[in-house]
């Protein structure tokens, strides 16, 4: 596998084309913008919180190939999660994606592993964690505004 | 300081243009040769490939290909040189020192604004001053000429086309006076809506500045024509130069602008220093932009009086080697020939543009009649920093995103573009390389 097709896995280009979880949530009771300045990456994530669990995650945005399939894969990974687990998934992923995690732990990360690619493209580090970091907003204030830079 | 001059000759342009442009049907062997004859049929591109060092790597594995120029153009080893041999042997402070190297750079410091002063056919040498580039150009005058002359109840109109640095400058100075922005609209093909730009000016309007040719767009501005109907109207003009002093020969006298800006790393200078050429009976009434050492006639405790033109605009220690590089750039420029450079970048662009458009699913971003050296484009279905870093991988560097450029995006409903940008030293089999590579970016996405 070349370093390019490493990054532009097949998977990654279906979530890109067909994300999962795109669409505003009217029940939401968390609501974050992550903007990527410098490139003009733009999304929104939306958290339905129940007891301290993500009873839901959805998003809507534009953004590169990458920051489309992370915020498709994202906010199905965290359905579910207490914040807690939120957090540490979070911390793993980005591990993984800027090359400093452990090859065991990357395995241990199921489908988001398909990122693993994005740790030779230093760039493309803040468009895969884009809506991790707006997910990890929301989970601190209900109504903000966060940026890569 | 004398760059390039004599190294190179006129170029061989002497053979009839070849039957092969464009077609781009041999792409498999693109990199297979060095640059076949084809190249050679308008200006001899081989020779002066040789002059820019930095052509000659690989990235990623492959030949470079360069076509960020809008962003910055490379640089001939004439101006690398003039900037080490300056550093080398002759770096001093100017307009200070009593002994020798100080006296010679301060010399050849002066010499180089000569240099600019024909080179943009300015009147005299004190309409010449040296920022650090476009976008300190229009600061400065933003804050001097604008803050002294807008009061609320005024305006600046700019256009919808103009990169960030000539708007947020004004925005500033509306800010700070009180005074209020408006934009001249742009149409589909992006080109400027002249019977809204007139319309748009009033008794109220201090100043229009607009772009000379669009970063994001590639629109040559018919500039000469809207400087004589500002005029008619008492308004002073600002041009943002910046892309449009690499391209076309630009007379300041001739344009009858008042002010016209660029920078030096865009017309294969360093970064670092660029010009503000200014109408001297404007210049003479504005305030100083910094204070500082150089600028003053002198300083008491209590009061100062300010330096002549074009001092008065230079406060401190300048960019004196970037100066000696400019210096160099523009020997190296005007030696070339500016008709035939434009003629080929024209071929560049229409080439490039032609093959584009074969492939379904690109939309080029900006279509004016009259354009110089820039190809917007987005693909459907693929954002443009995927296109950028596909492109990237194939050794092919472009720009992707807003271009600072933001108005311009929202006016075409796309959140970033993917703009491949051309200098005199591309080659057709460079244009040939973008657009497989594009072919390559759609096979990926639609797979």
């Amino acid at each position: 596998m070349t370093r390019l097709s490493a990054l532009y896995q097949d998977v990654i280009l279906d979530h890109n084309r067909s994300p999962l979880n795109y669409r505003r949530m009217e029940n939401a009771n968390r609501r974050v913008e992550g903007n990527n300045p410098l490139c003009g990456d733009r999304l929104t994530v939306w958290l339905r919180m129940e007891g301290g669990v993500i009873a839901d995650a959805t998003f809507q945005g534009l953004g590169c190939a990458i920051s489309m399939a992370s915020a498709s894969l994202m906010t199905s990974a965290v359905k579910g999660k207490t914040r807690a687990e939120a957090e540490a998934l979070f911390n793993r992923f980005r591990r993984m994606i800027t090359g400093s995690g452990e090859p065991a732990e990357t395995e241990s990360l199921g489908k988001l592993a398909v990122f693993s690619g994005v740790s030779e493209f230093p760039i493309k580090v803040k468009c895969a964690s884009l809506s991790w970091h707006a997910m990890k907003a929301a989970l601190d204030e209900p109504d903000a505004v966060v940026s890569t830079e | 300081m004398t760059g390039a001059a004599g190294q190179r000759g006129s170029g061989g342009a002497t053979a009839a243009k070849s039957s092969s442009v464009g077609t781009g049907t041999d792409s498999a062997g693109a990199f297979a040769a060095p640059l076949p004859g084809r190249t050679d049929s308008l200006l001899d591109v081989n020779r002066i490939r040789a002059d820019f060092p930095i052509l000659r790597q690989r990235v990623r594995g492959k030949p470079l290909i360069y076509l960020d120029n809008a962003a910055t153009s490379q640089k001939p080893q004439a101006v690398i040189d003039a900037i080490t041999r300056f550093y080398t042997a002759e770096n001093a402070n100017i307009h200070r020192g009593v002994h020798y190297l100080s006296e010679r750079a301060t010399a050849a410091y002066d010499q180089v604004r000569e240099q600019v002063t024909r080179f943009i056919n300015a009147r005299s040498a004190r309409e010449v001053i040296f920022t650090k580039g476009t976008t300190e150009g229009i600061n400065l005058v933003a804050q001097t000429f604008g803050r002294t002359n807008l009061k609320p109840g005024d305006d600046i109109v700019i256009t919808a086309m103009e990169h960030h640095s000539n708007i947020v400058p004004w925005q500033l100075v509306c800010e700070q006076t009180g005074a209020t922005l408006k934009a001249v609209p742009i149409n589909e093909a992006g080109e400027l809506e002249l019977a809204e730009f007139e319309r748009l000016l009033t008794d109220r309007t201090r100043l229009v500045a607009l772009v000379h040719v669009s970063n994001a767009l590639g629109t040559i501005n018919p500039v000469k024509r809207l400087v004589a109907i500002a005029h008619a109207h008492g308004i002073p003009v600002l041009v943002d130069g910046a892309q449009a002093v690499p391209h076309l020969r630009v007379d300041v006298q001739d344009l009858d602008c008042d002010f016209y800006v660029f920078s030096g790393h865009k017309v294969y200078g360093p970064t670092g220093v660029g010009v503000l050429y200014g109408r001297e009976a404007l210049l003479e009434k504005m305030p100083p932009y910094q204070g500082g050492g150089d600028m003053i006639a002198t300083v008491t405790l209590q009061r100062s009086t300010w330096a002549a033109l074009p001092a008065k605009f230079e406060a401190g220690t300048p960019m004196i080697a970037e100066v000696m590089g400019l210096g160099a750039a523009l020997d190296y420029f005007t030696d070339l020939d500016l008709g035939k450079i434009a003629a080929w970048e024209h071929e560049l662009l229409s080439t490039a543009t032609a093959r584009l458009k074969e492939v379904p699913g690109v939309r080029l971003i900006g279509t004016a009649k009259e354009k110089a050296g820039v190809l917007g484009f987005v693909i459907e279905g693929v954002h443009p920093h995927d296109i950028g870093t596909i492109l990237d991988d194939q050794g092919i560097a472009i720009r992707a995103g807003h271009h600072c450029a933001q108005p311009v995006m929202e006016h075409f409903g796309v959140p970033a573009t993917a703009r491949a940008s051309f200098a005199f030293y591309n080659t057709l089999d460079e244009v040939d390389a973008l657009a497989d590579g594009i072919l390559t970016v759609k096979k990926m996405f639609t797979r």
